[in-house]
């Protein structure tokens, strides 16, 4: 029983998970052992911690709000990844169409004085658009969708600081407040604030991302669309035999896939959490952590919801390392180390089955080198 | 006394799991002969050379080395007793040049640099000397075939290489390219090399070599002289008489024309040459036509471009009297045609898919099997695999949720005809649809396409197992070189004339 039970692809999957946590966590660790040994311990339990590190439950539910608030964009980026990958593409354009989605809610925001709902319909056109280049190009001229995503990164980001300058504060690169310049942009909070110590930036964002995880579980497991993408996904040739329309399938996938992350976007800024430096130099690493928290939540929508927080957990925890001990950038080093650690699940998969073939053929060859000397022994 | 023989393989065996390879085979290669080695797909021409070159270790038997046993252990240890290959399928960089490739491996360098006038010198030396013409400075992928193959042979000869292999070398080649090629062979021979040359294509053999020696199921045949034999007694060596089971089919009472090809062409994926060369056949209601022939004359892509998988070039299809040349897959399958895949874990299945998703995946979109909105229906869905793993008898572990890669071949190859069957189609393709199966599974398959032909379906068949061509259709249609060069009938054919057609040694003029 116990051996059916590490089969299973659900249990591989957690068990894989937690060994890259901690995994990433050790690494982290002895780093900060190398760079100075006496804060090293206090340094890794602050990111661990992360909100906790207050002692008054009001702050802490406020940051744990905050954690939140960072969390659904993530949880869009990592929809994204997950859903291309289960049609055997590799998204690494969701930074991209992320930025798309900030670039277009924030811009019909301040610009045209759009409300939260076209702003965020906007976000998953462009989103869309940045995703159905990558997918056509895929489709129609074999062009790998990992390069060609990875240049779309750039030239949207580029585009967004351009566009975005138009409607950014006069002294600083900043764009403006969406809560003073753009109020009815704001997302709905609903009340939410109210269970988090009245935090205004929690609202809609995090049950939207929520249920769109729920969508894509349902669309993927239940639907004759996502029975024909994950055919295509495990084999090709097969869903050609099959009569399934292969290029369609791959934009359309791509299509989704950007809208996904573009909404994203839109969930983030349209809270007024953050505003958008326009003079910006590199793709916010929303899309790529988006990656990480795919693989950490075993390729299932549901695991990703958690793999997501996880992962926005200690990027935030960053931020309480003690700064007298270690330079500024050492949150953001201790974090990535852990997220990188986080994309090993499928390698870490891979040994436990490996694992567990070997120890079958020597139980195999143990028993029929059993079975041949009582055989002997007859004789 | 120097041994009169180059390469010796004595009483070599080669046993896998299950089966007998080689058995009991010896190759004597005479120093300066060229030797044909002849025999059908599976006789075990290919295992005999992986031991040659050290990739198998043979479980019986000695190789000798002008007169001096050697243990050849890996091909290293070939390279080193001077045995080379050209391989059917080419093994060179595309984009490196002519000369590049010719040195790769034992590059030429003084002080780690590389020397490559003198590698130069001795390549132009020797493409002069054999009447290998070449261009040392062309890259791999602008040159012809013709040419990429003669990189290969001076890639062996730079090697000073005494024991040159040419693995089936004029499948890829045109007719002038193929003349040229037997006359280089010829050179190289009078120049004392010692040539083997695996073929299943008597009309090269009689032509070229010096001796033949025939294996036939992994047994050793005989040895014989070219000019002591002819055509048709090289064919019966090859092919044998032996038949092992029968099918039991009533005559056949072929109805309307179903499937109307007319002229069809098919460009090939791996060379120049069409694969397929202006091919028109009718196949009727109420029989089974066999497309036979000898591995890789056309027939994967005669299937692929009757499914839909490949475009044509030219031509047109007709199914049941409406034009179907540019019909999309899907619609060639919901208008009535089948197709049991000649690959089926590439082309058949789904393999991380369950078994019920399998069976489903030729008509998933179907009302039955998805609502309005879109959504897969799991009670009917599951209704309609049990009954086919009923009917079909399709085992598995776990019934219907089995993954298909659990699933043993037989009972995938089950699934798959279960789903192609079940569809009711009006014409079924199978190709080779009992490849890898055992006798009982075997014979399960042909009960099956004989019941379909007696419902009145048409059914066409590609195989490339003699057996299974004289036994299950009521007409032969023999494909060689891409075109249609005999069409025999099982009951008054024998398996010989049926060899001479396959091997190109003999054809008539076709009318579809």
């Amino acid at each position: 029983m116990k051996k059916n039970l590490l089969k299973s692809d659900a249990v591989q999957s957690l068990i894989a998970s937690f060994l890259c946590i901690i995994l990433g966590l050790l690494i982290g660790f002895i780093v900060l052992l190398f760079i100075n040994p006496t804060g090293a311990w206090d340094a890794i339990v602050a990111v661990m911690k992360n909100f906790l590190t207050y002692s008054r439950a009001n702050l802490q539910m406020k940051n744990f709000g905050n954690t939140l608030v960072k969390t659904a964009p993530l949880l869009m980026c990592a929809l994204s990844v997950l859903f291309a990958y289960k049609v055997g593409l590799f998204n690494i354009g969701a930074a991209g169409q992320y930025v798309a989605g900030v670039c277009a809610s924030i811009y019909a925001a301040l610009a045209w004085g759009w409300g939260w709902f076209p702003c965020m319909i906007l976000a998953i056109v462009f989103g869309a658009a940045l995703g159905a280049v990558v997918g056509l190009l895929k489709a129609y001229c074999n062009v790998n969708e990992v390069i060609s995503g990875i240049m779309l990164n750039w030239i949207g980001l580029y585009l967004t600081n351009m566009l975005l300058t138009k409607v950014k504060e006069s002294t600083s690169p900043y764009t403006l407040h969406i809560k003073s310049a753009a109020p009815q942009a704001l997302l709905p909070g609903l009340g939410l604030g109210a269970l988090f110590n009245n935090n205004q930036y929690v609202t809609i964002a995090i049950p939207l991302a929520i249920i769109a995880a729920i969508v894509i579980l349902v669309v993927l497991e239940k639907t004759k669309f996502g029975y024909e993408l994950k055919a295509t996904g495990n084999n090709k040739n097969a869903a050609k035999y099959a009569g399934m329309a292969e290029k369609r399938n791959i934009i359309l996938t791509l299509i989704i896939a950007g809208a996904l992350a573009g909404i994203g976007g839109a969930l983030l800024y349209l809270t007024d959490y953050e505003q958008w430096q326009c003079t910006q130099t590199s793709v916010p690493g929303m899309g790529f952590n988006g990656i990480a928290a795919t693989f950490l939540g075993g390729l299932n929508p549901i695991g990703t919801i958690f793999a997501s927080y996880f992962i926005q957990h200690i990027t935030s925890g960053g931020a309480y390392v003690d700064k007298t001990m270690y330079c500024s950038q050492i949150s953001d080093l201790i974090s990535s180390i852990i997220i990188y650690l986080c994309g090993f699940v499928l390698f870490i998969k891979y040994a436990i089955n490996q694992g567990i073939a070997k120890s079958e053929e020597k139980k195999l060859q143990k028993e029929k080198l059993a079975a041949a000397e009582a055989k002997g022994g007859e004789k | 006394m120097e041994s009169p023989y180059a390469i010796e393989m004595l009483h070599i065996t080669k046993r896998f799991p299950g089966i007998i390879a080689n058995d009991d085979i010896t190759l004597q290669l005479k120093r300066g002969e060229i030797h044909a080695l002849l025999g059908e797909n599976g006789a075990g021409k290919s295992t005999l050379m992986s031991v040659l070159f050290g990739l198998y270790q043979a479980e019986e038997g000695v190789i000798k080395k002008d007169g001096k046993e050697v243990q050849i252990k890996d091909p290293n240890d070939a390279n080193d007793l001077g045995i080379g290959m050209v391989h059917q399928h080419f093994k060179l960089v595309e984009c490196f040049t002519v000369l590049d490739n010719i040195i790769l491996g034992v590059e030429p360098s003084k002080h780690g640099f590389l020397q490559k006038k003198e590698a130069r010198e001795k390549v132009l030396a020797l493409s002069e000397k054999y009447g290998l013409q070449v261009d040392p400075d062309a890259l791999i992928e602008d040159i012809t075939v013709g040419m990429q193959q003669r990189t290969e042979i001076l890639k062996m000869l730079y090697r000073d290489n005494e024991i040159l292999i040419f693995d089936e070398p004029t499948a890829v080649l045109t007719p002038q390219e193929i003349e040229e090629l037997m006359q280089i062979m010829k050179n190289l021979a009078a120049e004392g090399k010692s040539i083997l040359f695996i073929s299943h294509k008597l009309a090269e053999i009689m032509a070229v070599a010096d001796r033949c020696t025939v294996l036939r199921k992994g047994k050793y045949i005989g040895t014989v002289e070219t000019k002591n034999t002819t055509m048709e007694q090289l064919s019966a060596m090859m092919v044998g008489r032996n038949v092992n089971f029968h099918v039991e089919k009533k005559p056949a009472h072929p109805g309307e024309v179903i499937l109307d090809v007319e002229g069809m062409t098919v460009a090939s994926k791996v060379h120049k040459n069409d694969a397929v060369k202006n091919v028109s056949f009718k196949v009727r209601a109420g029989e089974i036509v066999c497309i036979a022939g000898i591995d890789g004359n056309g027939q994967t892509e005669l299937v692929y471009g009757l499914s839909g998988l490949e475009p044509l070039k030219s031509g047109t299809i007709t199914l049941m009297g409406k034009d179907i040349t540019n019909a999309s897959i899907r619609k060639r399958s919901t208008s009535g045609m089948s197709h049991i895949p000649e690959d089926r874990h590439k082309h058949g299945l789904v393999l991380d898919y369950p078994l019920e998703y399998n069976l489903i995946l030729q008509r998933y979109f179907e009302p039955q099997f998805t609502s309005k909105a879109g959504f897969l229906k799991r009670p009917p869905i599951r209704e309609y695999a049990n009954r086919l793993i009923e009917e079909y008898d399709v085992r598995s572990g776990q019934g219907a949720v089995t993954p298909a890669r659990a699933m043993s071949g037989g009972n995938q190859q089950k699934a798959i005809i279960a789903r192609e069957i079940d569809k009711d189609p009006e014409l079924l393709i199978a190709v080779q649809p009992t490849r890898g199966l055992d006798v009982g599974a075997i014979e399960f398959v042909h009960k099956q396409l004989v019941a379909q032909r007696d419902a009145g379906k048409a059914v066409l068949l590609v195989s490339l197992e003699l057996d299974e061509v004289m036994d299950v259709p009521d007409r032969i249609l023999v494909m060689y070189e891409g075109e249609i060069v005999g069409e025999l009938d099982p009951k008054t054919t024998t398996q010989e004339e049926l060899g001479l057609y396959m091997a190109g040694a003999k054809r008539d003029e076709v009318k579809a």
